[in-house]
């Protein structure tokens, strides 16, 4: 990670009405790095990936993607910087087989410079990503209706429409969540294939174990602001971060 | 008993018939019959719609040329509010952006139909979807109010500034050489312009844009300018709405303040309910319903709207799919009844 700071936020803040949801947070990635970012529920996690992804303007601060501001700009040029998401709820086309649901990014800008603006068999590239993340061609699943595949198949379609963009980061907003164990066991060496290919990850989970064993670093969130952040086992030991999550012992007992 | 029998449930279960299934896709070249199926239906629509003026007197094909205007409009709203969630009301304003603009250059310039045409109908698009510009940010309700207000302003701008021949309008235009061009004209565009759009909706450019409208979010974060598609959708729709324009200031040879009336922005919203919402081809068939309709309607004097109203609500009620909805599903699948 020599290359150092590759998406840096800094000091930003966001408060809705009253309500602190990103207070004053300052954290970097290094490029390859999957950072985790946990914290209970309305600790901001999903409030912070719309606030780098631009979906949301904050009231100060900055985030820098290979050190160039990219605050305050609209949510489909941060894309196309390569700066993507997925989203919590999928709204996939329901009455479309799977693979065109690919076609909206490969149409995007982005995309058409990387190809000389020749796009060529969109229909195929959709179909090979789909294939790489786990859509059995054989079984013609790439083919089937959106509408009639498992939870499993449409979060992977998720992150299927953020990888046709050739992305440089992906911020992944609980992607496990609702996933059986055995088909988070198929997603975890998918995002271990993505990291290997150096994609830069940021993943927002709940479920700590199968990210404890993904991710380089975890950032602690709650009330809005940083608690902690570190390598998994360290962050772990932290007490506040046990209070957080476990609350404090009298609550316990 | 009694009680048991009453409630008994009963549904309508609905299946594809094997030939819809069978002429998806390359499959509908393998026989005749296949062949038939598909081209029947848009046979019956294109030559009843070409070959209808041979059938009507004078005064009911100048209605026919007027019913054409509406199905662009009706078109462009169907394609707008179904395939790109854009409640558009600006129907007069395309309207009267073409027939301003075809009307000053051939009464201040002296050009030809057959230039102020298709200058009035890209220029009065490029005007109109300027206007809509600022507006496209905002979606559903507040959309259709800002859309249905540029009408009214204009024609109060129009007034107050007394331009563009003020009240009066601009008089003594030219027109087509004869009813026959009249009718072929309009029905020529209306055909191109509803097999076009039919294409577009299936293009890449359609998927886009229908995914602007069910999830705009995700757009975004797939790089794409949600506003530069909105923009180029807004100005397919004001195209046709411009050509109708132009060509009605030819029509009558005249243009006024009257062709940003409200009509224009109205009739297209009740010709596609009653047409089918998104079948495209229902918002068509609806204003050449709905048109002739309301001419015949006028021998009810006064009582003519409350009996156009009654018409509307009973298709509201009754068959709020529409009528091209409702024929789809009858030519496709088999229906009966199942008890539960």
């Amino acid at each position: 990670m020599g290359e150092g700071i590759f998406l840096q936020v800094k000091g930003i803040t966001k408060s809705f009405g009253g309500v602190m949801a990103v207070k004053d947070m300052s954290f970097e990635i290094a490029r390859g790095e999957i950072l985790g970012v946990i914290g209970p529920n309305g600790s901001g996690k999903t409030t912070l990936v719309n606030l780098i992804t631009g979906f949301v303007k904050p009231d100060s601060g900055e985030v820098f993607f290979k050190h160039k501001k990219i605050t305050g700009l609209p949510p489909h040029k941060i894309a196309d910087l390569g700066v993507t998401r997925t989203f919590q709820i999928m709204r996939p086309y329901h009455s479309l087989p799977a693979f065109k649901n690919l076609i909206v990014p490969l149409n995007s800008p982005r995309i058409r410079r990387t190809r000389g603006g020749k796009l060529g068999d969109k229909d195929g590239v959709a179909i090979d990503i789909l294939e790489e993340i786990g859509f059995e061609r054989d079984a013609y699943v790439p083919y089937k209706i959106a509408s009639s595949l498992p939870l499993g198949y449409l979060k992977r379609l998720e992150l299927a429409r953020c990888l046709a963009l050739k992305p440089e980061v992906v911020i992944c907003d609980e992607i496990f969540s609702g996933l059986s164990m055995s088909e988070i066991s198929t997603m975890v060496p998918l995002i271990e294939k993505l990291q290997m290919e150096g994609m830069t990850i940021m993943m927002i989970e709940h479920r700590l174990r199968e990210l404890f064993r993904l991710v380089n670093r975890v950032m602690v969130m709650n009330f809005g602001e940083k608690l902690a952040e570190g390598v998994p086992e360290e962050v772990m030991e932290n007490k506040e971060v046990r209070e957080a999550y476990l609350g404090t012992e009298a609550a316990l007992c | 008993m009694s009680r048991e029998t009453s409630t008994i449930q009963r549904r309508k279960e609905r299946l594809d018939r094997g030939i819809k299934v069978r002429t998806e896709g390359l499959y509908a070249l393998t026989s005749w019959r296949e062949m038939f199926y598909l081209l029947v239906p848009r046979t019956l629509l294109i030559f009843g719609l070409l070959l209808s003026p041979f059938f009507l007197e004078m005064y009911w094909q100048r209605v026919l040329c007027q019913a054409g205007i509406y199905a662009l409009l009706a078109l462009g709203f169907d394609f707008l509010a179904e395939y790109v969630g854009l409640v558009c009301l600006g129907g007069a304003f395309f309207i009267g952006s073409g027939a301003y603009l075809s009307g000053l250059l051939n009464a201040k310039l002296g050009w030809a139909p057959f230039f102020t045409i298709p200058i009035a109908t890209v220029a009065g698009a490029v005007i109109s979807t300027l206007v809509l510009l600022p507006c496209l940010r905002l979606r559903g309700i507040y959309f259709a109010i800002i859309s249905f207000m540029f009408p009214l302003l204009t024609v109060y701008i129009i007034i107050a500034l007394n331009i563009f021949g003020g009240t009066e309008g601009i008089t003594a235009l030219a027109t087509f050489p004869n009813i026959w061009v009249d009718q072929y004209l309009i029905l020529g565009g209306v055909i191109i312009a509803l097999f076009a759009l039919r294409r577009l909706v299936t293009e890449d450019i359609g998927l886009i844009l229908r995914s602007i409208k069910d999830n705009d979010q995700a757009v975004k974060a797939s790089g794409i300018s949600i506003t530069s598609y909105k923009t180029k959708a807004v100005f397919i729709a004001a195209l046709l709405g411009c050509f109708g324009g132009a060509y009605l200031s030819h029509l009558y040879g005249w243009v006024g303040i009257s062709q940003f009336a409200l009509d224009y922005s109205i009739l297209p919203i009740a010709a596609t309910v009653m047409g089918g919402m998104g079948t495209l081809v229902g918002p068509v068939i609806g204003a050449f319903i709905l048109t002739p309709l309301s001419e015949a309607l006028r021998g009810f004097g006064q009582m003519r709207v409350v009996v156009y109203c009654l018409i509307l609500i009973g298709f509201i009620v009754y068959k709020p799919e529409g009528l091209m909805n409702v024929l789809q599903r009858k030519y496709h699948q088999f229906e009966h009844w199942e008890e539960v």
